[in-house]
């Protein structure tokens, strides 16, 4: 397991012999360029987790994510992994009022359970794109508005400037731009889950939860978005649950295996699908169970 | 050689005739349920029409067996404005609490058995509450309060039928249509709309005002309107908390303090008390009132259809 580096020179070097271990060329040459360091941003200590009908979800979890990494959740259905992933922005606790989770999750060092913690400012920095799109019944601007006009005082001409930059980050701008004001539910399915993805960016979130984004679109869709991700991960740290353990091989930097709550195995990814250390993660990854 | 085949067995024939027998009743059931509706609507149709659409009746105070029906349709308007006003924060409170806030227990178990109870009470109970809480309780105390009662001789203003009362009393006969309605609406709303919202670092209340609640509207409405379109034609109700038969003085937009004329009561008046009505005048109040209560329903329908059709998730 990579341990936590703050030393800038060092690290830039590891980040891109993790990249260059795994991945093709072309991204080799991308990742050298980055300034990305190994701060951990997020971290799990001893995490357990119940459901309301006792259902013990997750048990005794460590992990760290990296801050503008990629970290893919992967395991079979029910394993926990999106258990794990709504933890992160304390998303279960509004579904199931009497879970319970020991242990701690800290985002930069502070403990998001804390019971001073304001969950809404909270999910402010930790933002999330849902499994099936689900963007609200109005326009399209006003979907990407919706987030800082619940935050904070915008002008009209500095709201038209914010969602044309969450668009284009979305990838989606050249798409809608001439019908800004048309009905959200008028976009195609990945359309509508780029505009979830603008709709996020736009509360300027520091940590991005993504609950299989993609398991709901068609390939040239799941590329796109793909795609829009190695450019978000240079600004954004970035926590994905996958069913699709191509797409954690594609997109990833690191990769943890869950398996009926526990957390098998965690490490770089490169390290993960070519020298799994678990016997029951490379059956996973071989595609033996699941 | 091939033996001659048939799709029918000795059976069949009684079993088809049952099958017949069983669609005729069914049918001839059904055709009942048309037949007084039709016959209603038909008579009043045929015997009013006539009296609704002659000049003034639409437009002028009564005037004996001459005149129109003005005024009570105003009074009608008001008390259902009224109604729907006080009727619609009040339900769509009761309902977001039930649904977004309470858990399932004991105390939420009772508020909806009230809830279910509350629209079994006959609509003369509800007058005669009416009455005993606000035209005698609430109306007398304002009068005391405001000092009406000590005057010399004791002015009574708030403690009678008034307005006011009449469409509080109505809010209270409709308030479980309305929250019923309100909470279904605010059942069909996905929680993915809610978890969108949230993850957005939106509160509770910010989800429920700025995402469920306008998701919900068209069901909130087109329930609110079928109520209101029920309170419309009650006159139990209001007998003893709003209305007068005869009035003089007729404002444009009937004021809150003031008792009012109805149409609901005023088709009684003509039938029971007013020696000089005649059957077209009768008919003319009836088709007027039905009038109104169709238009009413026939709004919600329009609004239902065209809501659904817009909604996509």
């Amino acid at each position: 397991m990579v341990t936590r580096m703050i030393n800038g020179e060092q690290t830039n070097t590891e980040a891109a012999a993790t990249a260059r271990n795994g991945v093709g060329t072309a991204r080799t040459t991308r990742r050298t360029e980055d300034k990305r360091d190994m701060t951990v941003r997020v971290s799990a200590t001893e995490v357990n987790f119940h459901y309301s009908d006792g259902f013990h979800a997750l048990k005794n979890i460590n992990m760290p994510l990296y801050d503008r990494h990629v970290t893919a959740l992967i395991g079979p259905s029910g394993c926990g992994k999106s258990t794990f992933l709504r933890c992160l922005n304390r998303m279960n606790e509004e579904v199931d009022p009497g879970c319970k989770l020991g242990g701690k999750i800290s985002l930069d060092g502070l403990n998001i359970y804390d019971g001073t913690v304001d969950k809404p400012e909270l999910r402010k920095r930790v933002g999330m794109i849902f499994q099936a799109p689900n963007p609200f019944g109005m326009s399209i601007q006003d979907n990407i508005a919706f987030g800082p006009r619940l935050h904070g005082k915008y002008g009209k001409s500095e709201l038209d400037a914010l969602v044309k930059r969450c668009l284009e980050q979305a990838a989606l701008w050249d798409e809608v731009k001439d019908k800004l004001k048309a009905s959200a539910f008028s976009l195609s399915g990945g359309q509508k889950q780029r505009l979830c993805i603008a709709r996020t960016l736009a509360t300027n979130p520091e940590v991005i939860l993504m609950d299989e984004p993609t398991s709901a679109l068609d390939p040239a869709s799941t590329q796109k978005i793909e795609e829009m991700m190695e450019t978000l991960k240079r600004e954004y740290t970035i926590v994905i649950v996958t069913h699709n353990m191509y797409q954690a091989e594609r997109i990833s930097d690191f990769t943890g295996f869950f398996y009926k709550g526990d957390l098998v195995e965690f490490g770089a990814t490169a390290q993960i699908f070519t020298a799994p250390q678990n016997k029951q993660t490379n059956d996973y990854i071989k595609g033996k169970f699941g | 050689m091939i033996p001659v085949k048939t799709l029918r067995s000795p059976g069949t024939s009684a079993r088809q005739g049952y099958e017949s027998f069983m669609f005729a009743v069914m049918g001839f059931g059904a055709l009942l349920v048309v037949v007084p509706m039709l016959y209603i609507f038909g008579t009043i149709l045929y015997r009013g029409l006539g009296k609704v659409l002659s000049p003034g009746f639409l437009t002028l105070p009564p005037d004996g067996a001459a005149g129109g029906v003005a005024p009570q349709i105003a009074g009608t308007v008001a008390l259902m404005v009224g109604t729907m006003v006080l009727a619609l924060p009040l339900g769509i409170s009761a309902a977001i609490y039930l649904t977004e806030y309470a858990g399932r227990n004991a105390f939420t178990r009772a508020i909806r058995m009230a809830i279910v109870n509350l629209a079994g009470v006959p609509s003369i109970v509800h007058g005669l509450f009416g009455l005993g809480l606000f035209v005698y309780f609430l109306g007398a105390w304002m009068d005391k309060a405001s000092g009406y009662a000590s005057l010399n001789p004791p002015q009574v203003f708030w403690g009678r039928g008034t307005l006011l009362w009449g469409a509080a009393t109505l809010a209270v006969l409709v308030l479980p249509i309305v929250i019923t309605a309100t909470e279904e609406a605010l059942k069909t709303v996905p929680r993915s709309f809610r978890e969108g919202a949230m993850g957005l670092g939106a509160t509770k209340w910010q989800t429920i005002w700025k995402v469920v609640l306008p998701a919900a509207l068209p069901g909130i409405l087109t329930g609110t309107i079928l109520a209101i379109g029920r309170a419309a034609g009650e006159t139990a109700p209001i007998i003893f908390t709003a209305v007068v038969g005869f009035k003089t003085n007729h404002a444009a937009i009937p004021p809150l303090y003031e008792p009012v004329v109805a149409l609901p009561y005023h088709l009684f008046y003509v039938v029971t008390e007013l020696v000089e009505a005649t059957p077209a005048l009768q008919y003319g109040t009836a088709l007027t009132l039905l009038l109104i209560v169709f238009g009413v329903n026939l709004v919600a329908i329009i609004l239902r259809t065209r809501l659904r059709r817009a909604r996509k998730w």
